[in-house]
């Protein structure tokens, strides 16, 4: 129980995936603009990483593994989820509708995110069981959603400030997110 | 200018990926805590741009359009997955620097897009060529960064001391907020070109933030595409009503640009 917890509190907290990995930055940046899309975003990032580091580390466990092709596992995992993701979307759009609604547009921006991927590797690499992967996926989605909506809600109390021309956009939003990775380097403190 | 020569130039100043068109910013982000990692990175990069260019332009007149996108996906994860494993046997060093990154080298924005904007469309040898300029762009790029970064945050460059002892290094430069820093500055430097450029008349059309600014934008760039794409024309990628080459076109403002950036 207690390796959970450290998981959950490291994938989410102490490695942040994006303000300490970079992984998930396009997401990050481009879809933080208003607090109601950040959480959306969040929430289908949650429903997908889930999902995924659970199918791939069954495939993992019990595919290649047992062949001995684990050095496929690049190429395996992009399509499994890739695949997974478009899964999703037609699953929803077809027998949860209000869901789908709600989630529908971030799916196919899910795609290529390579926070997804780069979940299915750690775990590989970390030799986690299944259980573990689910909970290392969880917590990694969970901290990329605190992120993007701590980072949505200083965006749109900053949306009007008055700063240079230049540094209008993309350099102010980086600046924040600079910003926001050092607080989060004080959960680095925090050990197991 | 003959093709390659013209693909090389486009690649490495007139559309350089990082500063230029600001793709693939993860690894960018991630790798540049010094230059040698950057340069592993890109030079990563660039071998499995050309490669994947190179095998997609030979079969895009055998690939149907509608299920192109796991057919380039599976192409470069191919080429990703032979990276990995030579880097793995005889540079295990930089294996183990840039770790997970590697594997990423898959979903960076940059490769898909090439392959959906270019080699699908063009014959081998410029695409060939495309590849390796476009690597080389993105390896220049993340050397550069990863230089900065190390002199501020270390006062290395390529591991060797070259600030005085007096120096104190701002160590926050090599870890993970420095490089939100710096990529700030880099956007706030390409903004300003941008701005100054458009008061002048030119077009500045191509400075563009890339999957930054909005992820709907990411659809042109290959990022944003469905695995199975229902509305694409069925028939071979390479039949599909091609762009004409959009960078021929382009007005050659952003050389000027470079100089600045540097």
């Amino acid at each position: 129980m207690g390796e959970y917890i450290a998981i959950l509190i490291g994938s989410s907290l102490i490695s942040n995936v994006v303000l300490s990995q970079f992984l998930g930055l396009c997401p990050f940046l481009g879809v933080s603009k208003k607090t109601e899309t950040a959480t959306g975003m969040g929430v289908a990032v949650i429903f997908v990483i889930t999902i995924s580091s659970f199918v791939t580390g069954v495939i993992y466990k019990f595919l290649l593994l047992p062949l001995g092709i684990s050095y496929l596992q690049t190429i395996v995992f992009i399509l499994i989820i890739a695949a997974l993701v478009q899964f999703v979307e037609m699953f929803l759009k077809k027998y949860v509708v209000s869901l789908y609604n709600s989630l529908g547009v971030y799916l196919p921006l899910i795609t290529t995110n390579c926070a997804v991927l780069g979940v299915a590797l750690t775990n590989v690499q970390k030799d986690y069981s299944i259980g573990k992967g689910v909970a290392n996926g969880f917590a990694t989605a969970v901290g990329f959603t605190i992120s993007i909506i701590l980072l949505a809600g200083l965006r749109e109390k900053m949306e009007y400030n008055n700063i240079p021309k230049p540094l209008q956009g993309m350099p102010h939003v980086l600046l924040t997110a600079g910003l926001m990775a050092i607080a989060f380097c004080g959960f680095s403190g925090i050990s197991f | 200018m003959n093709k390659p020569v013209e693909r090389l130039y486009n690649g490495i100043l007139k559309e350089n990926p990082t500063f230029v068109l600001t793709l693939g910013m993860c690894p960018t982000l991630a790798v540049t805590t010094s230059a040698i990692n950057g340069l592993g990175m890109g030079l990563s990069t660039m071998v499995v741009l050309a490669l994947s260019n190179l095998l997609i332009a030979a079969l895009r007149n055998f690939i149907p359009n509608r299920v192109r996108i796991p057919a380039f996906i599976v192409i470069v994860a191919s080429f990703v997955t032979v990276t990995q494993l030579l880097l793995q046997g005889f540079v295990p060093v930089l294996y183990e620097s840039l770790g997970i990154y590697i594997p990423l080298i898959v979903v960076n924005c940059i490769i898909l897009g090439r392959a959906e904007s270019y080699a699908s469309k063009n014959p081998m040898i410029p695409s060939l060529f495309d590849g390796i300029g476009m690597g080389l762009g993105f390896t220049m790029a993340l050397t550069m960064i990863g230089l900065v970064r190390e002199i501020l945050g270390s006062g290395q460059a390529f591991g060797f001391r070259i600030l005085p002892d007096s120096y104190v290094p701002i160590s926050i430069f090599i870890m993970a907020p420095g490089a939100f820093f710096v990529l700030a500055t880099l956007t706030a430097i390409q903004n300003k070109i941008k701005i100054e450029g458009e008061k002048k008349g030119k077009d500045m059309s191509k400075i563009q933030s890339g999957c930054m600014s909005d992820c709907a934008s990411c659809g042109d760039t290959g990022c944003a595409h469905r695995f199975y794409d229902e509305n694409a024309k069925p028939g071979p990628v390479g039949k599909a009503d091609a762009k004409a080459d959009t960078a021929a076109k382009t007005v050659e403002t952003v050389s000027e640009g470079k100089e600045e950036t540097k």
